[in-house]
Order: C-alpha cells, then structure tokens, then sequence
C-alpha cells in the first residue's frame, strides 16, 4: 500500500534534486531554469498528498496557484535568457560573469 | 462579498489602473507618454497612500481570513506606496536621458506595488505566496529593463535564478506547514503550533524563513544583492532599496507573529542568527568596495540585520522599533539615491566613489545634505539613523538578547568606516576631473528633502512612532 510517506519521500527527494542541479550545475542556464520547475513540482506532490491525506481540497487549489506561477516564472525567465543571449551570445553558466560574485 | 471587495479596494484600484494604462499606452503613444505616465503613477500612489492613511481604521478581514486590513499592513502599505512614488519621479528624467524609459516600467512598478499590498496584508500562505510572486515577477523584468546591456540582464538573470529558488523554498516550507497544520491559514496554523509544536511545522518554519531572507537579502541568503544592485540602472538599484525591502520586512513580521507567534523561542534564535550575520557581513564586505552602487547593496544588507534584530525581539515594541527603523531606512535611501542619481560625468552616469574627490568644493550644498545623509546611514548622533538603531537595541536588549544588541553596536562602529570613507573623499580627498552639477532640480529637491528629514526628524520624529506603537499592537498579541 503507498501511503502519504511514500508522496513525500518522492517530493522531498525531486526537491533535493532540483536544488543541488541548481548550484552543481556548470553548463547551460536552461538546466537551472528545469531545476526551478522541479523544485516547484516538488511542492506540488507534497501539496496534492497533503490534500488527499487531509481530506482537505485547499491544497489542490494552492497546487493550481503553483502551476500558474509556474507558466508565468517560466516564461519570464526564457525571456531574460534571450535578452541575455543576445547581449552576450552564450548562455553557459560560466558566462554569467560580467559582475564579480 | 461586497464588504471583501471594499476592504481590498485600493488594490483593485490600482490593479485597474494599471491594466487600463497598458492597454491605452500599447494602442496609442508607447514610450512617448512614459514620462507622463511615471507621473500618473506617482501621482496615483501618493492618493492611495493618503487614503489608506487617512480613512483606515480598525481590524478587517476579507475573504474568510485571508486577507487582513489591520494598523499594520496600513503603515507598511503608506510607506510602500509613498516610497514608491518617490523613486518614480526621481528616476524620470534619468532614464528618458538616457532613453531607457519605457512605458512598461511604471505599470511594472503599479504591479510589483499590488503585489506588496497583498503581501503585507496576507492572512493565508496563498495570499502570501501570490503577493510575492506577483512583487518578484514584475521585480525580475525591470532589473534586466536596459534590454541591450549585459549587465542589466545578467543582473535580471541572477536576480531571476535566485528568487525563484527562494521561492521555491518558501513553497517546500509552505506545503510542510499545510500538511502539519492541516490549514494555511495564519489563524489556524498558530493554533497548530500552540504549545509544542509538530517537528514538520518547525522545517516549514525554517523553511519559510529561509525564502523570506532571501527577499530582504539576509547573510547567508545575500548573494544576488550587490550584483542585481550594480547591474540594474540606477532609478531600478533605488526601487530594490527602498518599498520591496519594506514590504518583505513587514511580510517576515506578520508570519512569525500571525502564524507562528506561538512558537516565538523557536524562531527567535534563527532570526538573532540572521540578523548578527547580516550585520558584520554588511559592515565588512563593504569596506573595500569601490563602486558606490555596491557599497549600497552591502550597507542595505547591514541595516537588515538592524531590522531583524528588532523582529528577532519578539515583543510588540521589537516590532515597533523594526517599523520605524524601516521607515527611517527608506527615507534615507531615497535621499542617497537621488544624490547618486545625480552623479555623472560627459552625460555619462558615474558609480566610482573616487569620482567624488572633493565634490564639496564645488557643490558645498549637496555634498552637506550627503554627508547627513551618509551620518544618518552610520548611525551617528543626533541623526535620524541613530535613532532608528537605539530603538532596534532597546528592543533587543528588552527582548533578552542583550548580545545581540552589543554586536549591533560593534557592527556599527565598523560600518560607519565605509560611510566616512565617502565623506573623506568627499572634503578632503584629492583633487580630480570633478563630477558635473546635477541637472535634475526633482533629484536636488528629494536630496534636501530627505537630508532636512534627518535633521528635523529628531524633534518628535513627525509622529511615527506612535503610529508605528499602535500598527505594532494590531500585529502582535
């Protein structure tokens, strides 16, 4: 039987997969940008489970405030890499270094 | 449902304006009507502002809870909005100078204002989470506004990547809290917590924590600050200093008291923690920093610390002492924004604080109102910023964290070497190629005015502090 702990344990470990892609990863500012919707996913198995175990339907509507967000971050965030890019014309991690810190 | 929407109609308003504004401005002048709609917004703020104060009164709630209108949120919401509206019409002329003004900045800036409303007023991790988010959208766009310079979009990128990673931890945080308290109400999580709280509340609350201090930049979460504060046109580096730095504070204040002020032990050693790295960080780091866009990031950081260590008290007159402290923080950083707004050189904006060599010689005016502003920013007596730090070390000592309030101290003293480090340069440094008089009276104007403030403020600070007692009481019970 999979019960609420299994959920959680799934979310916490895409979660922790999401963050460490953000700060190990080197190469291309779009991993960064599918490690941030992981993180997001993440709390969103962790809501709907909640939900379900809870009886309660407050989570699954937070989830769908999730997902908007989600849509509008995504596409303000492709839009800052194009202008990057055109500034720049690379999107590596690297790269992203014109200021020190 | 009507009564809801009354109580959330300043919000509506202004949402509505700004709506309204880009429709009329993408069908008709686009940027040739920025100017005149940077004024409009202004102008708009400033009503607002004048309404929430003057009419507000009472506790509303609206829409089962989730939104509050209580003495609190008011005061944030008129220092938000006023703040706002400031670094509007300072950065006007600036930026149709240099031909970056376009027409999405001020509806930009109408929307990243909604967004502190609700965030102030937010009763639900929802209405929390939505306020951010629509603050932080709109916040991401104008730091890469300057589309054909590298710097603004590698800003905007760094600025981007990070909050949304300090969203996302907020979120992880707010799914715990939901599933351990089984509501994302502020009501009911504090129920929750009453007592001993579950162990999975706490990882929310830390959680919770965390993503707020990545909003007010605090040590550990400050890396973004000086590299967004450097690379985004200076106007945009003011607005990042001033009202989204408030309502974040005043957002960190009503989840620790609202939603978990039930469990003020286990919150307050994390937020002393935050609050003593962000001091010495901020003192610190800034010392060898040349650019004086930077050295703002970092003395913004310090004075964060300031402000939490207020919070980290835990007692209506903590939160008292971190509302004035804010208020003073922006009346100060939109003095010091306008000076730096206004310094150039060939029409070229100069970051340089070398540049400054002995400014005062040829603006004795203006080099004064710096240098009480720069005083004022140190901490020094009998400015305004001295005051506004005696109440956060009051409150802390008060608070039983009498350790903290002395680190404050020596963080200060430390602090205080950088500030004097653009005086010195400024009176007694060595002779150069000296800046351009600034063009902009608007810029002098707020540059007076805020440095008078400073001087004038001491008397009975216009009346804030009772004010400020009487929104902390609404808060804290």
């Amino acid at each position: 039987m999979i019960g609420l702990e299994h959920y959680l344990t799934v979310a916490a470990a895409l979660f922790v997969i999401g963050i460490f892609g953000l700060f190990l990863n080197r190469k291309n500012v779009i991993i960064l940008l599918m490690s941030i919707e992981l993180i997001l996913l993440s709390v969103n198995i962790n809501f709907v489970a909640f939900s379900s175990f809870l009886g309660d339907l407050v989570g699954q509507v937070f989830t769908l405030f999730v997902l908007t967000v989600a849509a509008a971050e995504a596409a303000i965030g492709l839009a800052i890499l194009v202008c990057f890019f055109r500034n720049r014309g690379t999107i590596a991690v690297e790269d992203v270094n014109v200021m020190k810190g | 449902m009507q009564a809801d929407l009354t109580v959330i109609l300043p919000e509506i308003v202004i949402s509505v304006y700004a709506l309204a504004a880009l429709l009329l401005v993408a069908y008709t002048g686009k940027d040739k009507m920025a100017g005149m709609l940077v004024w409009l917004t202004a102008g708009l703020f400033v009503l607002m502002a004048l309404w929430i104060g003057a009419t507000g009164n009472g506790t509303h709630t609206a829409f089962g809870g989730m939104f509050n209108d209580d003495g609190f949120a008011r005061f944030a919401k008129v220092t938000i909005l006023l703040s706002a509206a400031a670094v509007l019409v300072l950065g006007q002329e600036y930026m149709q100078r240099r031909d970056i003004l376009r027409f999405e900045y001020p509806i930009l800036i109408a929307l990243s204002a909604v967004g502190m409303m609700v965030m102030v007023s937010a009763g639900d991790l929802m209405a929390l989470y939505m306020g951010l988010e629509l603050q932080s959208l709109a916040l991401y766009v104008v730091a890469s506004l300057r589309r054909d310079s590298a710097k603004s979009t590698e800003a905007g990128l760094k600025y981007f990547v990070l909050g949304a990673l300090s969203s996302g931890l907020l979120l992880y945080g707010a799914s715990l809290t939901y599933g351990y308290a089984g509501t994302t109400l502020f009501s009911g999580i504090i129920a929750a917590a009453e007592g001993q709280a579950p162990i999975g509340l706490l990882i929310g609350l830390v959680l919770v924590i965390s993503g707020l201090a990545f909003k007010i930049s605090a040590v550990p979460f400050h890396m973004w600050t000086p590299d967004v504060y450097e690379g985004s046109p200076t106007p945009i580096t003011a607005f990042f200093a001033t009202a989204p730095k408030m309502a974040a504070m005043a957002l960190f204040a009503r989840v620790v008291h609202d939603a978990f002020g039930g469990v003020v032990g286990d919150w307050q050693q994390v937020l002393a923690a935050l609050s003593l790295l962000s001091m010495f960080l901020g003192a610190v780091a800034a010392i060898g920093q040349t650019d004086i866009k930077r050295l703002m990031a970092y003395s913004s950081i310090a004075h964060m610390g300031y402000a939490l260590m207020g919070l980290a008290s835990g007692t209506v007159f903590g939160v008292q002492a971190m509302l004035i402290y804010m208020a003073i923080y922006v009346t100060m950083n939109i003095g010091t924004f306008a000076f730096i707004l206004s310094m150039e050189r060939d029409g070229q904006p100069v970051t340089d604080i070398r540049s400054l060599n002995m400014y005062a010689k040829a603006q004795p005016g203006r080099a004064l109102a710096m240098l009480i502003l720069l005083f004022s920013l140190a901490g020094v007596p009998p400015l305004l910023g001295f005051f506004g730090k005696l109440y956060v070390l009051r409150a802390a000592y008060e608070g039983g964290l009498a350790w903290l309030a002395v680190a404050g101290v020596v963080a200060s003293v430390i602090g205080a070497f950088y500030y004097l480090r653009i005086v010195f340069y400024m009176y007694f440094g060595e002779e150069g190629e000296a800046l351009e008089t600034g063009r902009s009276p608007v810029q002098w104007a707020f540059l007076m005015a805020s440095a008078a403030i400073m001087l004038a403020g001491i008397i009975n600070m216009f009346g804030v502090e009772a004010i400020a007692q009487a929104a902390a009481a609404t808060l804290v019970n």
